[in-house]
């Protein structure tokens, strides 16, 4: 019998730093914490979709981007409540994840990393192609914005409202189906699972993620919606946090959303180069070291040290 | 295995059906019938077309790049336009320290093989049996690494890499054909016929296929499948130096993000043609060329699709041949 506790520990004291943390930062590092609690909704997402269902998406910016104009546009047009908004971005991106779902059933590997690639490429075209809805390339404005605690706030209690939501979903009957789509498309088919169902059901699901994420990182651009926020490097970081986390586990997901949510704007101070380029060259040089060093990410440095500390 | 003998015998054993064959050859044969059909009708149509070759040998050898690793080693390099965007700076610098232009284009050519080579020593080598994951991830970061490193030796401003075949044109029949565009057009078929006869000739080119597709088997007879592996990303970093250096002066100007479209490009290239298909990235490269200039040339109102659209088209062709056009349908055993 498995024992809860350590999971369950580890689980209250996160969430205890997380709740003192806003009394303890300055603002600017408020919003710091804020960005990683938005990188960790959609880490999460497409670690549902890539580690448990076993399929690549280099496209996760695109979603977050449909929910990012979702809040930004229901603000604009209508006032709506961007906790509303938030819950449209959900059910919006979930649906579309499920359409885009169902051509990626034809395709894996490096193909399906073709086609999502092709999403993210072509979505923050489509503003400059319909820019009177869309804003074009001076992007759409909400009507409310909202302090870095609210954000902070909103940002890490969806976090732990969607880990929660992630974790049920996984150790029940459909978790299961994804690990066995995962390991044996044939094996899984055999033992009676709807393919086509679960697949597209890992897309929707972290499609949805993608989008309060999305929603979430436009209102912490003071409420702006703009297509060069949503560019490819979006997508290719997601992937790196889902990588640098550990694929196929939900332990290392902090780490993985630190690591593109911080170190990015942490390098952009180190001494060595200079502003933007000192950034990428750490960033970059990073991404290949901790590869090189734990290629199964943080989850997998975790289970690691489980298993020396039992043996 | 059973002995193969025709040609036709040997698509069947490449997983190709006859039928499915023979459409894909049909297809394309329409495909250049309606091409050149269009180009003796219209001046404009011609030269828009002869442009996209041009352009479309760029996108082929920078896929063929890609098909080579993906034979090796299973993954897509993402890095691989930023490798060439970086020897294309390489190059540039050459030519400010007083090579000319084709001293600076060999030696960015050698450069370009010691340093594909000795990434996949230092970087990949050490992932690439461990996780397919990793050795992604590796390569995006390499992509932002590589990226960093240009904008700090060389800054975003941009540089000019001069054309070697100047800005004079041919006149053929009333169309205007720039020496510049035959001119890449037959540097990139020459590095690729290069590389083919490499591959296909020489004891080390049977290496590195052997290497590429039984790795333990060619280990037991001899082959340094490590070292072949190194040399494939060599060859590919060659391929990728040379398709950087022939886009550039079609873009007319030398920037950090200089390859990032054509990478997007030469990436559905490669899948079009079919991933393990060397001969398909090729002919991928040049149907997307021609596609993109045509539709940018003749609805210049939807430029801002341009992507978008080439992808929608990628696309349908996919979800009717999900493993490219020339490419072979995975297999696998359970």
């Amino acid at each position: 019998m498995r024992s809860h506790v350590p999971a369950l520990g580890s689980i209250v004291a996160v969430a205890g730093v997380l709740v003192a943390l806003p009394f303890l930062l300055s603002s600017y590092n408020v919003s710091l914490a804020a960005q990683v609690g938005i990188y960790f909704v959609a880490v999460l997402g497409l670690n549902i979709l890539t580690g448990y269902s076993g399929q690549i998406s280099i496209g996760h910016g695109a979603f977050m981007a449909i929910g990012g104009y979702t809040t930004a546009i229901m603000s604009r047009d209508h006032h709506t409540n961007l906790v509303v908004t938030m819950l449209m971005a959900f059910a919006i991106c979930f649906v579309l994840g499920l359409i885009v779902g169902l051509p990626a059933l034809r395709f894996s590997g490096a193909y399906l990393a073709l086609v999502t690639f092709a999403l993210a490429v072509s979505v923050p075209e489509l503003p400059l192609q319909w820019s009177t809805f869309l804003g074009g390339t001076g992007g759409v404005q909400s009507t409310t914005t909202v302090s870095d605690r609210w954000i902070y706030g909103a940002a890490w209690t969806a976090s732990a409202i969607l880990f929660l939501l992630a974790w049920l979903i996984l150790r029940g009957r459909a978790g299961r189906a994804f690990r066995a789509v995962r390991d044996s498309e044939i094996a899984a088919t055999a033992s009676g699972i709807e393919l086509s169902v679960y697949k597209t059901l890992a897309f929707g699901i972290s499609a949805a993620y993608a989008g309060v994420a999305g929603a979430l990182f436009v209102m912490a651009t003071n409420g702006f919606a703009q297509p060069t926020e949503f560019s490819v490097i979006l997508s290719l970081q997601l992937l790196i946090g889902a990588a640098v986390a550990g694929l196929g586990s939900l332990w290392g997901i902090l780490a993985g959303a630190a690591f593109v949510g911080l170190l990015p704007k942490v390098s952009t101070s180190v001494p060595l180069t200079g502003t933007d380029h000192g950034r990428d060259v750490v960033f970059g040089l990073m991404v290949v070291l901790v590869m090189l060093v734990l290629p199964e990410g943080f989850a997998g440095l975790l289970a690691r040290l489980k298993a020396l500390v039992r043996a | 295995m059973e002995a193969v003998t025709s040609p036709l015998d040997l698509l069947r054993a490449r997983g190709i059906g006859f039928g499915s064959a023979i459409v894909v050859y049909v297809l394309l044969t329409a495909a250049a019938l309606t091409l050149l059909v269009g180009c003796l009708a219209s001046a404009r149509f011609a030269s828009l077309t002869v442009q996209g070759v041009a352009v479309g040998a760029a996108y082929g050898g920078l896929a063929l790049a890609l098909v080579l690793i993906y034979r090796a080693t299973h993954v897509i390099n993402y890095a691989q336009g930023e490798l060439a965007m970086l020897t294309t700076y390489v190059a540039y610098q050459l030519v400010q320290w007083g090579l000319s232009y084709w001293e600076a284009f060999f030696a960015t050519l050698a450069i370009a093989f010691l340093l594909g080579t000795a990434l996949q020593v230092a970087i990949i080598r050490p992932v690439q049996h461990r996780s397919v994951i990793a050795t992604v991830i590796v390569t995006v970061g390499l992509f932002i690494l590589i990226d960093g490193i240009v904008n700090w030796i060389w800054g975003a401003d941009i540089k000019v890499l001069q054309s070697p075949f100047g800005t004079a044109s041919w006149d053929v029949g009333g169309v205007e054909i720039q020496h510049l565009y035959v001119g890449m057009l037959g540097v990139v078929f020459a590095s690729v016929v290069v590389v083919w006869a490499l591959f296909r000739f020489t004891k080390v080119g049977l290496g590195m296929r052997a290497a590429a597709l039984r790795p333990a088997a060619a280990s037991l007879v001899g082959v340094r499948v490590e070292w072949m592996l190194a040399l494939g990303w060599g060859f590919a970093a060659v391929l990728g130096a040379v398709a950087g250096l022939m886009y550039e002066p079609s873009q007319l100007l030398l920037t950090p993000t200089l390859m990032q479209q054509a990478l997007v490009f030469a990436f559905a290239a490669a899948v079009l043609g079919g991933l393990d298909s060397p001969g398909g990235a090729v002919v991928g490269g040049l149907a997307i060329g021609v596609f993109v200039e045509l539709l940018g040339g003749y609805l210049p109102q939807v430029i801002s699709l341009n992507v978008p659209f080439a992808f929608a088209v990628l696309l349908a062709i996919l979800l009717v041949k999900p493993s490219g056009l020339f490419g072979r349908r995975e297999v696998s055993r359970v």
